[in-house]
């Protein structure tokens, strides 16, 4: 869960970091008000989840209330990256003497969480530089304020700076920890005057999997966006969020809906990114990613089916799954079949291969028989599946 | 090596909806589970199997080195410290969407314990002809088709790519040493590098066959520990989700595959374990070529 950059710096406010005065608004004519109050000049920064703002042209600046209701006019409404802007920050702007990133996230090398103290501006974390420090520290204990001082000597820190900047520090591991964050960064951190530290921008993303501990928490920042895509979700891909979340048996509905015309039900995890590279490779035209896996139950499979038969383009249904453990590949079959039915479909004519090999093959094998659907087994490579499909070569009916 | 056949195994959550067909697929295959937990529970049986209350009471009775933990998300921390404080020495957990920040807690104080994770987010482990731990194969007909003894390691950041590698290995005459689904988290208890160190120690295995995705920092990790130090083992390596690459920032499969700001993806790992010395298989059925040359 992304959150915005004023739900962020509202979430980082109470773990006593401190930031330049924001208002949000909505509307052109309280940008301009607001304008008027927190004092001119200002930035008018669109609230949207997503970073490289300011490159998107996303963050404004203005010098009369008439320039920021000008700025706001043009922001509002505006799509960037699928996603409309409805609210802006209106803050005042500051000059500063140095500018920092600082940020917390997890290292899945040490497997703890890393503090990471550089110089503004976009930082790649994976590639940290020779000019960023880095400290990993413990989950049970936090960053303590000597380790955030230790980090800004390294990074050639002095003064009362060196010992604000270590609070900041221990600060954001706080709020990082405290709220099952998955990236905490305040970019920039600025010093306004010698030894005084203001944030101006924030970017905190929870972890969708700890939502559970969190709801209240983060209740009083507002509603928060779940599309980490950067694109509106489709309403098939939103039906297929609503028939995953129907059951917690399985997962059924890891959807992601492409323009080609042939309907993939795959599986599992892994199986479903090697089927969909190889169905690609072999020039099939996917209409869609669909993932399935833990065992889901036959309706869950049959709901999916059904809605993936949906698309009026889609003229083919392949069903690929690796070797299953403790999904039964059975239930998968009937499932598929019952889908099929209820879309008003001959499960003969539209599926172009079944493959579901593992626990309870014979019996899957038995019911698409049935069906007249031939089965591809395990003797038939995931590979050599995709290539049948996307050259329109499948093995046929019985 | 993992898994000494002698070692005796419990199960926490063992009265949960997957363990018990779980319990009763281990003990077909020659695993030695000989009790399990579940808080509450006390007196009960699953296929025979003692349930207890806490891992103190079943001490008095049993003294079991491995655990599988089988427990709901928000009580796998605590489960993980229970088995630490009991002994264990190695522990797998199945669960899945766990918060990175129990995960990074559970492995501090496995280190002080000296136990090894794997997991989260593990189907587990086989030793083929030998035990299993975990759901890894399922049935036992399946886990005999798909899995034979020999000399190949298979570890995969996926539990379903797991057995199917190694039926394909299978049916093509190559037999595994140990197969090991290492969990599909971003932050697992042990990753691809750290599994080949314990790898080149272990006579029975001669070549290793990994399968990664994108996301994470796994294949870019082991590119690294091989580049410092030369394994005597032949690595070669499959990965999916080539075409995650093209589609940053949206989540696929396992939590972990998710491409962003350019990190993670599948080009940039395939260029790092070519370099380090790996086979990287540009399609699936080439993984072939690595083994037979």
């Amino acid at each position: 869960m992304r959150l915005l950059e004023h739900q962020s710096r509202k979430l980082l406010e109470e773990f006593g970091l401190r930031f330049t005065e924001a208002v949000v608004v909505e509307t052109a004519a309280a940008a301009a008000k607001e304008a008027r109050t927190l004092g001119l000049p200002v930035m008018i920064k669109a609230q949207v989840p997503f970073g490289g703002r300011g490159k998107a042209g996303a963050v404004l600046s203005a010098d009369t209330p008439e320039e920021a209701a000008a700025a706001a006019d043009q922001l509002l409404g505006r799509q960037l990256r699928g996603v409309t802007v409805t609210r802006l920050s209106v803050e005042k702007k500051v000059s500063f003497l140095r500018e920092f990133y600082v940020g917390v996230t997890w290292d899945t090398t040490s497997k703890l969480p890393v503090a990471l103290l550089g110089p503004s501006g976009g930082v790649d974390v994976e590639q940290a530089t020779a000019q960023i420090a880095r400290q990993t520290f413990d989950p049970w204990t936090g960053l303590t304020c000597y380790q955030g001082r230790e980090m800004a000597a390294r990074a050639g820190l002095s003064g009362k700076t060196l010992v604000v900047v270590g609070d900041v520090f221990n600060r954001l591991a706080r709020a990082f920890l405290d709220r099952d964050a998955v990236l905490a960064e305040v970019n920039p951190l600025v010093e306004i005057a010698p030894g005084q530290i203001l944030c101006l921008d924030a970017h905190v993303e929870i972890e969708d999997d700890a939502a559970y501990r969190q709801q209240a928490q983060l209740e009083p920042l507002g509603e928060i966006l779940t599309t980490p895509t950067g694109r509106k979700p489709t309403s098939l891909e939103l039906e297929a969020q609503r028939i995953d979340s129907m059951d917690h048996r399985g997962v059924a509905g890891r959807v992601v809906e492409f323009d080609g015309d042939l309907a993939l039900l795959i599986g599992g995890g892994g199986a479903s990114l090697t089927v969909f590279d190889a169905i690609l490779h072999h020039g099939g035209k996917p209409a869609n990613y669909c993932e399935i896996g833990g065992n889901p139950t036959a309706e869950k499979v049959a709901a999916l089916t059904r809605l993936l038969l949906s698309k009026p383009e889609v003229k083919r249904l392949a069903v690929i799954m690796n070797v299953v453990n403790n999904t039964r590949a059975d239930v998968i079959a009937r499932g598929v079949l019952d889908g099929v039915e209820s879309a008003g479909q001959k499960a003969s004519e539209i599926i172009s291969l079944f493959r579901v090999p593992g626990s309870w093959e014979d019996e899957a094998r038995d019911i698409m028989a049935a069906a007249g659907v031939a089965s591809c087994g395990r003797e038939i490579s995931l590979d050599r599946c995709a290539r049948l499909v996307a050259e329109g070569d499948s093995p046929g009916v019985t | 090596m993992l898994l000494d056949p002698q070692a005796q195994i419990m199960v926490q959550g063992i009265t949960g909806r997957e363990a018990s067909s779980m319990v009763s697929d281990m003990l077909d295959y020659g695993s030695r589970i000989v009790a399990g937990v579940t808080p509450g529970k006390a007196g009960q049986n699953v296929q025979g199997i003692p349930v207890y209350d806490t891992i103190a009471q079943l001490r008095e009775d049993h003294c079991p080195t491995v655990s599988i933990i089988s427990v709901p998300a928000p009580a796998v921390l605590d489960a993980a410290l229970e088995a630490f404080a009991g002994g264990i020495k190695l522990c797998l957990i199945m669960t899945e969407r766990i918060p990175r920040l129990d995960t990074s807690k559970i492995m501090v104080a496995a280190r002080q314990a000296g136990c090894r994770v794997i997991g989260p987010n593990s189907l587990g482990l086989i030793r083929p002809s030998v035990a299993k731990l975990g759901t890894i194969g399922g049935r036992i007909d399946n886990v005999r088709k798909s899995f034979t003894p020999g000399s190949t390691a298979v570890l995969s950041r996926s539990g379903g790519m797991t057995t199917e590698l190694a039926s394909f290995l299978t049916s093509h005459g190559i037999g595994q040493s140990i197969a090991i689904g290492v969990g599909g988290d971003p932050i697992v208890g042990s990753n691809f590098a750290e599994l080949v160190v314990l790898l080149e120690d272990d006579p029975a295995t001669q070549s290793v066959v990994i399968y990664g995705e994108p996301g994470g920092t796994a294949e870019e990790d082991l590119a690294r520990a091989l580049s410092r130090r030369k394994s005597r083992l032949r690595i070669n390596a499959f990965l999916s989700g080539r075409f995650v690459d093209d589609l940053e920032g949206v989540r696929f499969g396992h939590a972990a595959v998710i491409v962003e700001e350019g990190r993670g993806s599948v080009q940039g790992k395939k260029k790092a374990l070519r370099e380090a010395g790996v086979f990287v298989a540009e399609r699936f059925d080439d993984i072939l070529e690595g083994l037979q040359t």
